[in-house]
Protein backbone atom coordinates (compact mmCIF):
# COMPACT_ATOMS: atom_id res chain seq x y z
CA UNK A 1 0.00 0.00 0.00
CA UNK A 2 2.94 2.38 0.98
CA UNK A 3 4.24 1.86 -1.84
CA UNK A 4 1.50 3.24 -4.36
CA UNK A 5 1.24 5.97 -2.17
CA UNK A 6 4.77 6.40 -2.43
CA UNK A 7 4.81 6.18 -6.30
CA UNK A 8 1.47 8.47 -6.43
CA UNK A 9 3.81 11.06 -4.77
CA UNK A 10 6.63 10.66 -6.99
CA UNK A 11 4.45 11.26 -9.96
CA UNK A 12 2.96 14.31 -8.23
CA UNK A 13 6.22 16.09 -7.31
CA UNK A 14 7.07 15.00 -10.88
CA UNK A 15 4.31 16.65 -12.33
CA UNK A 16 4.46 19.57 -10.27
CA UNK A 17 7.99 20.17 -11.74
CA UNK A 18 6.83 19.43 -15.59
CA UNK A 19 4.15 21.94 -14.68
CA UNK A 20 5.95 24.60 -13.17
CA UNK A 21 8.76 24.50 -16.31
CA UNK A 22 6.07 24.78 -18.87
CA UNK A 23 3.80 27.32 -16.24
CA UNK A 24 6.39 29.28 -14.43
CA UNK A 25 3.67 31.02 -12.97
CA UNK A 26 1.73 28.33 -12.05
CA UNK A 27 3.10 27.70 -8.33
CA UNK A 28 2.00 24.35 -6.32
CA UNK A 29 1.04 24.64 -2.71
CA UNK A 30 0.30 21.68 -1.13
CA UNK A 31 -2.60 20.96 1.54
CA UNK A 32 -1.48 21.17 5.20
CA UNK A 33 -3.51 18.45 6.22
CA UNK A 34 -3.93 15.58 3.79
CA UNK A 35 -0.75 16.79 2.07
CA UNK A 36 -2.11 16.90 -1.31
CA UNK A 37 -0.03 19.37 -3.91
CA UNK A 38 -2.42 21.79 -6.33
CA UNK A 39 -1.90 24.43 -8.26
CA UNK A 40 -2.35 27.87 -6.39
CA UNK A 41 -4.97 28.89 -9.07
CA UNK A 42 -7.07 25.10 -8.10
CA UNK A 43 -6.81 26.51 -4.36
CA UNK A 44 -7.81 30.36 -5.16
CA UNK A 45 -10.35 28.61 -7.24
CA UNK A 46 -11.82 26.52 -4.67
CA UNK A 47 -11.89 29.48 -2.27
CA UNK A 48 -9.19 29.05 -0.33
CA UNK A 49 -10.85 25.66 0.62
CA UNK A 50 -9.02 22.06 -0.14
CA UNK A 51 -10.84 20.31 -2.70
CA UNK A 52 -9.51 16.83 -1.65
CA UNK A 53 -10.19 17.25 2.15
CA UNK A 54 -12.13 20.36 2.76
CA UNK A 55 -9.22 22.39 4.80
CA UNK A 56 -9.53 25.68 5.29
CA UNK A 57 -6.74 27.87 4.64
CA UNK A 58 -6.58 31.26 6.26
CA UNK A 59 -7.84 34.09 4.11
CA UNK A 60 -6.74 37.64 3.95
CA UNK A 61 -9.27 40.32 4.59
CA UNK A 62 -9.41 41.90 1.55
CA UNK A 63 -9.90 38.16 -0.03
CA UNK A 64 -12.67 37.62 2.57
CA UNK A 65 -14.44 40.41 1.76
CA UNK A 66 -14.49 40.20 -1.86
CA UNK A 67 -15.73 36.87 -1.64
CA UNK A 68 -18.64 37.81 0.86
CA UNK A 69 -19.93 41.28 -0.19
CA UNK A 70 -22.12 41.94 -3.11
CA UNK A 71 -20.25 42.38 -5.93
CA UNK A 72 -17.46 42.04 -4.11
CA UNK A 73 -18.21 45.55 -3.18
CA UNK A 74 -16.79 47.60 -0.22
CA UNK A 75 -16.32 50.73 1.79
CA UNK A 76 -13.68 50.61 4.03
CA UNK A 77 -13.93 52.50 7.23
CA UNK A 78 -10.78 53.92 8.71
CA UNK A 79 -8.53 52.75 6.63
CA UNK A 80 -5.57 54.80 7.42
CA UNK A 81 -5.16 54.11 11.32
CA UNK A 82 -2.34 52.40 12.70
CA UNK A 83 -0.35 50.99 15.89
CA UNK A 84 1.63 53.93 17.20
CA UNK A 85 4.01 51.76 19.39
CA UNK A 86 2.57 53.44 22.81
CA UNK A 87 5.32 51.87 24.49
CA UNK A 88 8.05 52.47 21.89
CA UNK A 89 8.95 48.13 22.08
CA UNK A 90 12.36 47.06 20.87
CA UNK A 91 11.68 45.95 17.31
CA UNK A 92 8.19 46.28 16.93
CA UNK A 93 8.52 49.16 14.25
CA UNK A 94 10.05 46.91 12.07
CA UNK A 95 7.74 43.89 12.58
CA UNK A 96 4.99 46.90 11.97
CA UNK A 97 6.59 47.88 8.69
CA UNK A 98 7.04 44.35 7.35
CA UNK A 99 3.58 43.37 8.35
CA UNK A 100 1.77 46.26 6.08
CA UNK A 101 4.52 45.79 3.36
CA UNK A 102 3.11 41.64 3.23
CA UNK A 103 -0.50 42.71 3.49
CA UNK A 104 -1.19 46.25 2.23
CA UNK A 105 -2.99 47.10 5.12
CA UNK A 106 -2.35 49.29 7.88
CA UNK A 107 -3.58 47.49 11.15
CA UNK A 108 -4.38 43.88 11.33
CA UNK A 109 -7.98 44.32 10.82
CA UNK A 110 -10.10 45.54 7.71
CA UNK A 111 -13.94 47.24 8.68
CA UNK A 112 -15.97 48.28 6.13
CA UNK A 113 -19.67 48.89 5.19
CA UNK A 114 -20.95 47.16 2.81
CA UNK A 115 -24.27 44.64 1.19
CA UNK A 116 -24.71 41.02 1.96
CA UNK A 117 -27.56 39.96 -0.23
CA UNK A 118 -28.87 43.27 -0.62
CA UNK A 119 -28.38 44.18 2.84
CA UNK A 120 -26.56 46.78 4.18
CA UNK A 121 -24.48 45.42 7.16
CA UNK A 122 -20.94 46.22 8.70
CA UNK A 123 -18.12 43.78 8.33
CA UNK A 124 -15.19 43.48 10.48
CA UNK A 125 -12.13 40.73 9.52
CA UNK A 126 -9.12 40.06 11.19
CA UNK A 127 -6.46 39.28 9.18
CA UNK A 128 -3.78 36.48 10.32
CA UNK A 129 -0.98 37.50 8.05
CA UNK A 130 -0.74 40.88 10.08
CA UNK A 131 1.17 40.33 13.46
CA UNK A 132 -1.05 36.65 13.79
CA UNK A 133 -4.34 39.14 13.83
CA UNK A 134 -3.27 40.29 16.97
CA UNK A 135 -5.29 43.06 18.52
CA UNK A 136 -2.97 45.97 19.36
CA UNK A 137 -4.80 49.24 20.40
CA UNK A 138 -5.53 50.79 17.19
CA UNK A 139 -7.15 47.48 16.10
CA UNK A 140 -9.27 47.84 19.16
CA UNK A 141 -9.94 51.26 18.21
CA UNK A 142 -10.93 50.31 15.08
CA UNK A 143 -13.02 47.79 16.04
CA UNK A 144 -14.89 49.81 18.36
CA UNK A 145 -15.29 52.84 15.87
CA UNK A 146 -16.82 49.97 13.54
CA UNK A 147 -19.05 48.39 16.30
CA UNK A 148 -20.07 52.40 17.15
CA UNK A 149 -20.72 53.42 13.55
CA UNK A 150 -22.92 50.55 13.03
CA UNK A 151 -24.91 51.27 16.18
CA UNK A 152 -25.06 55.28 14.64
CA UNK A 153 -26.89 53.51 11.78
CA UNK A 154 -28.40 51.05 13.26
CA UNK A 155 -26.73 48.22 11.13
CA UNK A 156 -25.98 44.50 11.59
CA UNK A 157 -22.75 43.34 12.51
CA UNK A 158 -21.03 40.54 11.58
CA UNK A 159 -16.55 40.20 13.06
CA UNK A 160 -14.76 37.86 11.11
CA UNK A 161 -11.67 36.76 13.82
CA UNK A 162 -8.70 35.35 13.31
CA UNK A 163 -6.20 36.26 15.70
CA UNK A 164 -3.35 35.12 18.09
CA UNK A 165 -5.32 37.31 20.57
CA UNK A 166 -3.59 40.32 22.56
CA UNK A 167 -0.63 42.36 20.91
CA UNK A 168 2.16 41.74 23.36
CA UNK A 169 4.13 44.54 21.94
CA UNK A 170 1.47 46.80 23.50
CA UNK A 171 1.27 44.78 26.44
CA UNK A 172 -1.73 45.98 29.10
CA UNK A 173 -2.77 48.71 26.47
CA UNK A 174 -3.77 46.10 24.21
CA UNK A 175 -5.55 44.04 27.65
CA UNK A 176 -7.50 47.03 27.54
CA UNK A 177 -9.28 46.76 24.35
CA UNK A 178 -10.86 43.11 25.42
CA UNK A 179 -12.61 46.03 27.72
CA UNK A 180 -12.78 48.43 25.44
CA UNK A 181 -14.48 46.20 22.24
CA UNK A 182 -17.06 44.15 24.64
CA UNK A 183 -18.14 47.41 25.99
CA UNK A 184 -18.94 48.38 22.43
CA UNK A 185 -20.40 45.23 22.28
CA UNK A 186 -22.66 45.16 25.24
CA UNK A 187 -24.18 48.73 24.01
CA UNK A 188 -24.48 47.61 20.71
CA UNK A 189 -26.37 44.79 21.89
CA UNK A 190 -28.56 47.15 24.56
CA UNK A 191 -29.56 48.80 21.14
CA UNK A 192 -31.50 45.29 19.84
CA UNK A 193 -29.12 45.08 17.19
CA UNK A 194 -27.65 41.49 15.32
CA UNK A 195 -23.91 41.00 16.12
CA UNK A 196 -22.48 37.82 13.93
CA UNK A 197 -19.36 36.51 15.42
CA UNK A 198 -17.39 34.61 12.52
CA UNK A 199 -14.41 32.47 14.41
CA UNK A 200 -11.54 31.18 11.54
CA UNK A 201 -8.28 29.71 12.10
CA UNK A 202 -7.44 30.47 14.74
CA UNK A 203 -9.08 32.51 16.88
CA UNK A 204 -7.52 32.68 20.66
CA UNK A 205 -6.16 34.32 24.07
CA UNK A 206 -7.52 37.66 23.98
CA UNK A 207 -10.29 38.01 20.90
CA UNK A 208 -11.95 34.56 22.68
CA UNK A 209 -11.83 36.26 25.91
CA UNK A 210 -13.89 39.28 24.25
CA UNK A 211 -16.11 40.59 22.01
CA UNK A 212 -15.43 37.30 19.68
CA UNK A 213 -17.46 35.13 22.42
CA UNK A 214 -20.06 38.32 22.63
CA UNK A 215 -22.30 37.40 19.46
CA UNK A 216 -25.92 36.51 19.40
CA UNK A 217 -25.12 34.30 16.58
CA UNK A 218 -21.48 32.60 16.33
CA UNK A 219 -20.03 30.96 13.63
CA UNK A 220 -17.47 29.00 13.02
CA UNK A 221 -15.43 28.06 9.85
CA UNK A 222 -14.61 23.96 9.97
CA UNK A 223 -11.05 23.07 11.55
CA UNK A 224 -10.78 26.30 13.05
CA UNK A 225 -9.11 26.32 16.53
CA UNK A 226 -10.78 28.22 18.74
CA UNK A 227 -9.78 28.53 21.95
CA UNK A 228 -8.57 30.85 25.07
CA UNK A 229 -5.03 29.77 26.38
CA UNK A 230 -2.85 28.57 23.42
CA UNK A 231 -2.13 24.45 22.49
CA UNK A 232 1.60 24.44 23.92
CA UNK A 233 0.19 26.16 27.50
CA UNK A 234 -2.12 23.55 27.75
CA UNK A 235 0.66 20.85 26.70
CA UNK A 236 2.85 22.41 29.46
CA UNK A 237 0.31 22.60 32.53
CA UNK A 238 -0.91 18.94 31.81
CA UNK A 239 1.60 17.74 30.82
CA UNK A 240 0.33 15.17 27.98
CA UNK A 241 -0.16 16.06 23.99
CA UNK A 242 -3.33 17.22 23.04
CA UNK A 243 -5.99 15.19 20.56
CA UNK A 244 -6.02 17.21 17.12
CA UNK A 245 -9.75 17.32 17.80
CA UNK A 246 -9.17 19.30 20.66
CA UNK A 247 -10.30 23.20 20.86
CA UNK A 248 -11.19 23.11 16.98
CA UNK A 249 -14.43 24.38 15.65
CA UNK A 250 -16.29 21.20 16.18
CA UNK A 251 -15.38 20.39 19.09
CA UNK A 252 -16.44 23.65 20.44
CA UNK A 253 -19.56 23.56 18.71
CA UNK A 254 -20.21 20.44 20.46
CA UNK A 255 -19.23 21.92 24.15
CA UNK A 256 -22.41 24.82 23.21
CA UNK A 257 -20.31 27.65 22.47
CA UNK A 258 -20.42 27.96 18.75
CA UNK A 259 -24.04 27.70 17.02
CA UNK A 260 -22.68 26.06 13.54
CA UNK A 261 -20.00 25.03 11.39
CA UNK A 262 -20.34 26.41 7.76
CA UNK A 263 -17.87 25.60 5.14
CA UNK A 264 -16.50 28.28 3.49
CA UNK A 265 -18.31 28.34 0.19
CA UNK A 266 -21.85 28.12 2.34
CA UNK A 267 -20.85 31.38 4.52
CA UNK A 268 -22.27 34.17 2.62
CA UNK A 269 -25.92 32.03 1.99
CA UNK A 270 -25.80 31.50 5.73
CA UNK A 271 -24.92 35.11 6.78
CA UNK A 272 -27.51 36.01 4.16
CA UNK A 273 -30.17 33.79 5.61
CA UNK A 274 -29.30 35.26 9.31
CA UNK A 275 -29.51 39.02 7.96
CA UNK A 276 -33.13 38.29 6.30
CA UNK A 277 -34.17 36.89 9.51
CA UNK A 278 -33.15 39.96 11.62
CA UNK A 279 -34.11 41.98 9.35
CA UNK A 280 -35.35 45.39 11.39
CA UNK A 281 -33.80 44.11 14.60
CA UNK A 282 -35.79 45.97 17.67
CA UNK A 283 -37.34 49.22 16.76
CA UNK B 1 10.97 52.54 47.41
CA UNK B 2 13.10 53.05 44.16
CA UNK B 3 12.51 48.34 42.87
CA UNK B 4 13.07 47.06 39.61
CA UNK B 5 9.98 45.74 37.35
CA UNK B 6 11.14 42.43 38.03
CA UNK B 7 11.86 43.17 42.16
CA UNK B 8 7.94 44.15 42.40
CA UNK B 9 7.11 41.05 40.12
CA UNK B 10 9.05 39.03 43.08
CA UNK B 11 7.42 41.32 45.76
CA UNK B 12 3.90 40.78 44.28
CA UNK B 13 4.23 37.00 44.50
CA UNK B 14 5.41 36.85 48.13
CA UNK B 15 4.13 33.90 49.32
CA UNK B 16 3.89 35.81 53.17
CA UNK B 17 1.92 38.89 50.93
CA UNK B 18 -1.50 39.17 52.28
CA UNK B 19 -4.38 36.83 50.48
CA UNK B 20 -7.78 37.77 49.50
CA UNK B 21 -9.14 35.82 52.39
CA UNK B 22 -6.92 37.65 54.83
CA UNK B 23 -7.77 41.24 53.30
CA UNK B 24 -11.33 40.18 53.92
CA UNK B 25 -11.40 39.24 57.13
CA UNK B 26 -9.54 42.72 58.08
CA UNK B 27 -11.65 45.16 55.83
CA UNK B 28 -15.18 43.98 56.17
CA UNK B 29 -17.60 42.38 58.71
CA UNK B 30 -20.49 39.79 58.76
CA UNK B 31 -19.16 38.25 55.04
CA UNK B 32 -21.13 35.74 54.04
CA UNK B 33 -19.17 33.65 51.33
CA UNK B 34 -21.78 32.19 48.54
CA UNK B 35 -20.56 29.33 46.28
CA UNK B 36 -21.87 28.14 43.00
CA UNK B 37 -22.15 29.64 39.35
CA UNK B 38 -25.50 27.78 39.01
CA UNK B 39 -24.92 26.36 36.28
CA UNK B 40 -22.75 23.38 36.69
CA UNK B 41 -19.90 24.28 39.58
CA UNK B 42 -17.67 25.47 42.25
CA UNK B 43 -14.38 27.13 41.65
CA UNK B 44 -12.36 27.61 44.81
CA UNK B 45 -10.36 30.00 42.91
CA UNK B 46 -12.41 32.66 43.37
CA UNK B 47 -13.64 33.94 46.70
CA UNK B 48 -17.35 35.93 46.80
CA UNK B 49 -19.93 36.87 48.96
CA UNK B 50 -21.87 39.53 50.51
CA UNK B 51 -20.32 41.46 53.76
CA UNK B 52 -20.92 44.62 55.61
CA UNK B 53 -18.18 47.46 54.72
CA UNK B 54 -18.18 50.03 57.26
CA UNK B 55 -21.78 49.41 57.64
CA UNK B 56 -22.69 49.43 54.46
CA UNK B 57 -23.87 46.37 52.47
CA UNK B 58 -21.40 45.52 49.70
CA UNK B 59 -20.57 42.55 47.79
CA UNK B 60 -17.22 41.18 47.47
CA UNK B 61 -15.41 39.06 44.49
CA UNK B 62 -11.43 38.20 45.01
CA UNK B 63 -9.35 35.67 43.58
CA UNK B 64 -7.94 33.57 46.19
CA UNK B 65 -4.49 32.16 46.24
CA UNK B 66 -4.59 29.76 49.39
CA UNK B 67 -2.57 29.55 52.25
CA UNK B 68 -2.28 25.76 52.37
CA UNK B 69 -0.99 23.39 49.67
CA UNK B 70 -5.05 22.04 50.08
CA UNK B 71 -6.28 25.44 49.43
CA UNK B 72 -3.86 25.81 46.13
CA UNK B 73 -4.84 22.82 44.93
CA UNK B 74 -8.84 23.47 44.67
CA UNK B 75 -8.17 26.61 43.64
CA UNK B 76 -5.46 26.07 41.17
CA UNK B 77 -3.54 28.46 43.10
CA UNK B 78 -5.40 31.45 42.57
CA UNK B 79 -6.26 30.89 38.69
CA UNK B 80 -10.08 30.86 37.90
CA UNK B 81 -12.16 28.33 35.86
CA UNK B 82 -14.99 29.09 33.92
CA UNK B 83 -17.33 28.48 36.72
CA UNK B 84 -15.38 30.69 39.13
CA UNK B 85 -15.88 33.65 36.73
CA UNK B 86 -19.54 32.69 35.80
CA UNK B 87 -19.62 32.90 39.77
CA UNK B 88 -18.87 36.39 39.43
CA UNK B 89 -21.10 37.52 36.75
CA UNK B 90 -23.72 36.20 38.58
CA UNK B 91 -22.81 37.80 42.25
CA UNK B 92 -22.29 40.95 40.36
CA UNK B 93 -25.99 40.66 38.93
CA UNK B 94 -27.09 40.01 42.38
CA UNK B 95 -24.93 43.40 43.43
CA UNK B 96 -27.06 45.73 40.99
CA UNK B 97 -30.44 43.87 42.06
CA UNK B 98 -29.58 44.80 45.24
CA UNK B 99 -27.86 48.04 44.40
CA UNK B 100 -24.89 47.30 46.48
CA UNK B 101 -21.36 48.30 45.55
CA UNK B 102 -18.73 45.89 43.94
CA UNK B 103 -14.96 45.21 44.94
CA UNK B 104 -13.21 42.89 43.55
CA UNK B 105 -8.97 42.09 45.12
CA UNK B 106 -7.54 41.07 42.40
CA UNK B 107 -4.03 38.81 42.77
CA UNK B 108 -3.88 35.99 40.05
CA UNK B 109 -1.29 34.70 37.75
CA UNK B 110 -3.82 34.49 35.00
CA UNK B 111 -7.05 32.25 33.99
CA UNK B 112 -6.27 28.65 34.67
CA UNK B 113 -5.28 27.40 31.22
CA UNK B 114 -6.59 23.67 31.77
CA UNK B 115 -8.24 21.31 29.13
CA UNK B 116 -11.69 21.10 31.25
CA UNK B 117 -11.35 25.17 31.86
CA UNK B 118 -11.14 25.41 27.73
CA UNK B 119 -14.16 22.67 27.58
CA UNK B 120 -16.26 24.80 29.39
CA UNK B 121 -15.84 28.38 27.60
CA UNK B 122 -12.55 29.87 29.60
CA UNK B 123 -12.89 32.23 26.90
CA UNK B 124 -16.69 33.15 26.80
CA UNK B 125 -16.39 33.26 30.68
CA UNK B 126 -13.97 35.88 30.55
CA UNK B 127 -15.54 38.03 27.77
CA UNK B 128 -19.05 37.86 29.64
CA UNK B 129 -17.50 39.00 32.84
CA UNK B 130 -16.14 42.00 30.60
CA UNK B 131 -19.14 42.76 29.15
CA UNK B 132 -21.52 42.42 32.25
CA UNK B 133 -18.85 44.98 34.31
CA UNK B 134 -19.12 47.32 31.34
CA UNK B 135 -23.11 48.40 32.10
CA UNK B 136 -23.16 47.16 35.79
CA UNK B 137 -25.48 49.96 37.52
CA UNK B 138 -23.40 50.13 40.75
CA UNK B 139 -20.15 51.04 41.61
CA UNK B 140 -16.94 48.92 41.25
CA UNK B 141 -13.66 49.68 42.91
CA UNK B 142 -10.95 46.71 41.79
CA UNK B 143 -7.80 46.66 42.94
CA UNK B 144 -4.98 44.69 41.93
CA UNK B 145 -3.13 43.45 45.32
CA UNK B 146 -0.99 41.12 43.88
CA UNK B 147 -0.34 40.02 40.48
CA UNK B 148 -2.53 40.71 37.79
CA UNK B 149 -2.55 38.75 34.92
CA UNK B 150 -4.05 38.32 31.48
CA UNK B 151 -7.56 38.30 30.58
CA UNK B 152 -7.75 36.83 33.75
CA UNK B 153 -7.39 39.51 36.28
CA UNK B 154 -9.12 41.82 33.37
CA UNK B 155 -11.99 39.75 33.66
CA UNK B 156 -12.56 41.41 37.53
CA UNK B 157 -10.99 44.53 36.66
CA UNK B 158 -13.72 46.54 34.07
CA UNK B 159 -14.10 48.87 37.66
CA UNK B 160 -15.30 52.50 37.89
CA UNK B 161 -11.77 52.68 39.68
CA UNK B 162 -9.28 50.86 39.23
CA UNK B 163 -6.47 50.81 42.14
CA UNK B 164 -2.79 49.14 42.63
CA UNK B 165 -1.26 48.19 45.55
CA UNK B 166 2.04 50.22 45.46
CA UNK B 167 4.29 46.67 44.95
CA UNK B 168 1.56 44.69 42.79
CA UNK B 169 2.02 44.39 39.13
CA UNK B 170 -0.45 44.33 36.10
CA UNK B 171 0.33 43.22 33.05
CA UNK B 172 -0.85 41.23 29.49
CA UNK B 173 0.77 38.15 30.80
CA UNK B 174 3.00 36.89 32.92
CA UNK B 175 6.64 37.92 32.83
CA UNK B 176 7.30 34.38 32.05
CA UNK B 177 4.76 33.81 29.31
CA UNK B 178 5.60 36.92 27.52
CA UNK B 179 9.66 35.80 27.52
CA UNK B 180 8.57 32.45 26.06
CA UNK B 181 6.11 34.33 23.02
CA UNK B 182 8.53 37.24 22.17
CA UNK B 183 12.41 35.70 23.37
CA UNK B 184 10.96 31.77 23.03
CA UNK B 185 12.60 31.52 26.66
CA UNK B 186 10.49 31.82 29.96
CA UNK B 187 13.82 32.60 31.33
CA UNK B 188 14.30 35.66 30.13
CA UNK B 189 11.40 36.82 31.96
CA UNK B 190 13.27 39.47 34.23
CA UNK B 191 14.35 40.91 31.37
CA UNK B 192 10.61 40.93 30.33
CA UNK B 193 9.34 42.24 33.16
CA UNK B 194 11.73 45.43 32.34
CA UNK B 195 10.36 46.18 28.99
CA UNK B 196 6.51 45.32 29.99
CA UNK B 197 5.40 48.65 32.03
CA UNK B 198 3.59 46.70 34.50
CA UNK B 199 4.28 48.53 38.30
CA UNK B 200 1.72 50.60 39.32
CA UNK B 201 3.73 54.00 38.66
CA UNK B 202 3.88 52.81 35.17
CA UNK B 203 0.54 51.78 34.77
CA UNK B 204 -1.08 55.49 36.59
CA UNK B 205 1.77 57.02 33.96
CA UNK B 206 -0.49 54.86 31.24
CA UNK B 207 -3.64 56.45 32.72
CA UNK B 208 -4.68 52.47 32.67
CA UNK B 209 -5.24 52.78 36.83
CA UNK B 210 -6.54 55.33 39.00
CA UNK B 211 -4.54 55.19 42.02
CA UNK B 212 -1.64 53.95 43.72
CA UNK B 213 -2.13 52.21 47.11
CA UNK B 214 0.61 52.68 49.45
CA UNK B 215 2.76 49.68 51.00
CA UNK B 216 4.41 49.49 54.44
CA UNK B 217 8.42 49.62 54.20
CA UNK B 218 9.34 46.45 52.96
CA UNK B 219 6.58 45.54 51.23
CA UNK B 220 2.82 44.32 52.32
CA UNK B 221 4.18 41.01 53.77
CA UNK B 222 6.28 42.72 56.12
CA UNK B 223 3.66 44.91 57.76
CA UNK B 224 0.30 43.07 56.68
CA UNK B 225 -2.03 45.43 58.98
CA UNK B 226 -0.84 48.18 57.52
CA UNK B 227 -1.62 47.04 54.15
CA UNK B 228 -5.16 46.34 55.30
CA UNK B 229 -4.89 50.10 56.99
CA UNK B 230 -3.83 51.36 53.74
CA UNK B 231 -6.02 49.49 51.62
CA UNK B 232 -9.51 50.12 53.44
CA UNK B 233 -8.71 54.25 53.35
CA UNK B 234 -8.03 54.06 49.42
CA UNK B 235 -11.20 51.86 48.69
CA UNK B 236 -13.28 54.04 51.64
CA UNK B 237 -12.34 57.20 49.63
CA UNK B 238 -13.28 55.59 46.36
CA UNK B 239 -16.76 54.29 47.26
CA UNK B 240 -17.40 57.71 49.21
CA UNK B 241 -16.72 59.29 45.95
CA UNK B 242 -18.82 56.97 43.43
CA UNK B 243 -21.37 56.04 46.08
CA UNK B 244 -23.84 59.65 44.79
CA UNK B 245 -23.79 58.94 41.20
CA UNK B 246 -26.91 57.11 39.47
CA UNK B 247 -26.51 53.72 37.78
CA UNK B 248 -26.88 55.15 34.64
CA UNK B 249 -24.06 57.62 35.36
CA UNK B 250 -21.81 54.99 36.78
CA UNK B 251 -22.26 52.59 33.83
CA UNK B 252 -22.10 55.58 31.05
CA UNK B 253 -18.71 57.08 32.79
CA UNK B 254 -17.34 53.38 32.72
CA UNK B 255 -17.72 53.25 29.01
CA UNK B 256 -15.89 56.35 28.74
CA UNK B 257 -12.94 55.25 31.14
CA UNK B 258 -12.11 51.97 28.95
CA UNK B 259 -13.36 53.80 25.74
CA UNK B 260 -10.68 55.97 26.08
CA UNK B 261 -7.68 53.65 26.05
CA UNK B 262 -6.64 54.63 23.10
CA UNK B 263 -2.68 54.90 21.36
CA UNK B 264 -2.88 55.00 17.33
CA UNK B 265 -1.72 57.16 14.79
CA UNK B 266 -2.59 57.36 10.94
CA UNK B 267 -0.48 56.23 8.18
CA UNK B 268 -1.31 57.51 4.36
CA UNK B 269 -3.86 55.59 3.08
CA UNK B 270 -2.67 52.54 1.34
CA UNK B 271 -2.60 52.90 -2.35
CA UNK B 272 -2.81 49.28 -3.42
CA UNK B 273 -4.92 46.18 -2.01
CA UNK B 274 -1.62 44.25 -1.43
CA UNK B 275 -0.45 41.68 -3.54
CA UNK B 276 -1.71 38.40 -2.00
CA UNK B 277 0.85 36.70 -0.34
CA UNK B 278 0.36 32.83 0.40
CA UNK B 279 -0.12 32.13 4.25
CA UNK B 280 2.22 30.80 5.86
CA UNK B 281 1.32 26.97 6.01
Amino acid sequence: MTDVFEKRRYRLRAMKKLLSSYLPADQMTACPKCQREMPIREKEDHLGVCPYCGYHWPLGAQKRLQMLMDGGAYTELHADLAASDPLEFPGYGDKLADARKKTGMAEAVLTATGEIDGRACVVCVLDGRFMMGSMGAAVGEKLTLAIEYALENRLPLIIFSASGGARMQEGILSLMQMAKTSAAIRRFGDAGLLYISVLTDPTTGGVTASFASLGDVILAEPGARIGFAGPRVIEQTIGEKLPYNFQRAEFVMEHGFVDAVIERGKLRAALADLLRVHEGGRT
Amino acid sequence: MNLSAHERVLIARHPQRPNAREYIDALFTSFFEMKGDRLCGEDGAILGGVALYHGRPVTVIATRKGRTLEENLRGHFGMPSPEGYRKAQRLMRQAEKFRRPVITLIDTSGAYPGMQAEERGQGEAIARCLSEMSALRVPIVAVITGEGNSGGALALAVADRVLMMENAVYAILSPEGFASILYKDASRAAQAAGVMRLTAPDLMALGVIDGIIPEPAGGAHADAAGAMRALDAAITAQLDMLSGKSGETLAAERYDKFRRMQAYTTLAPCASQGDEHEQAD
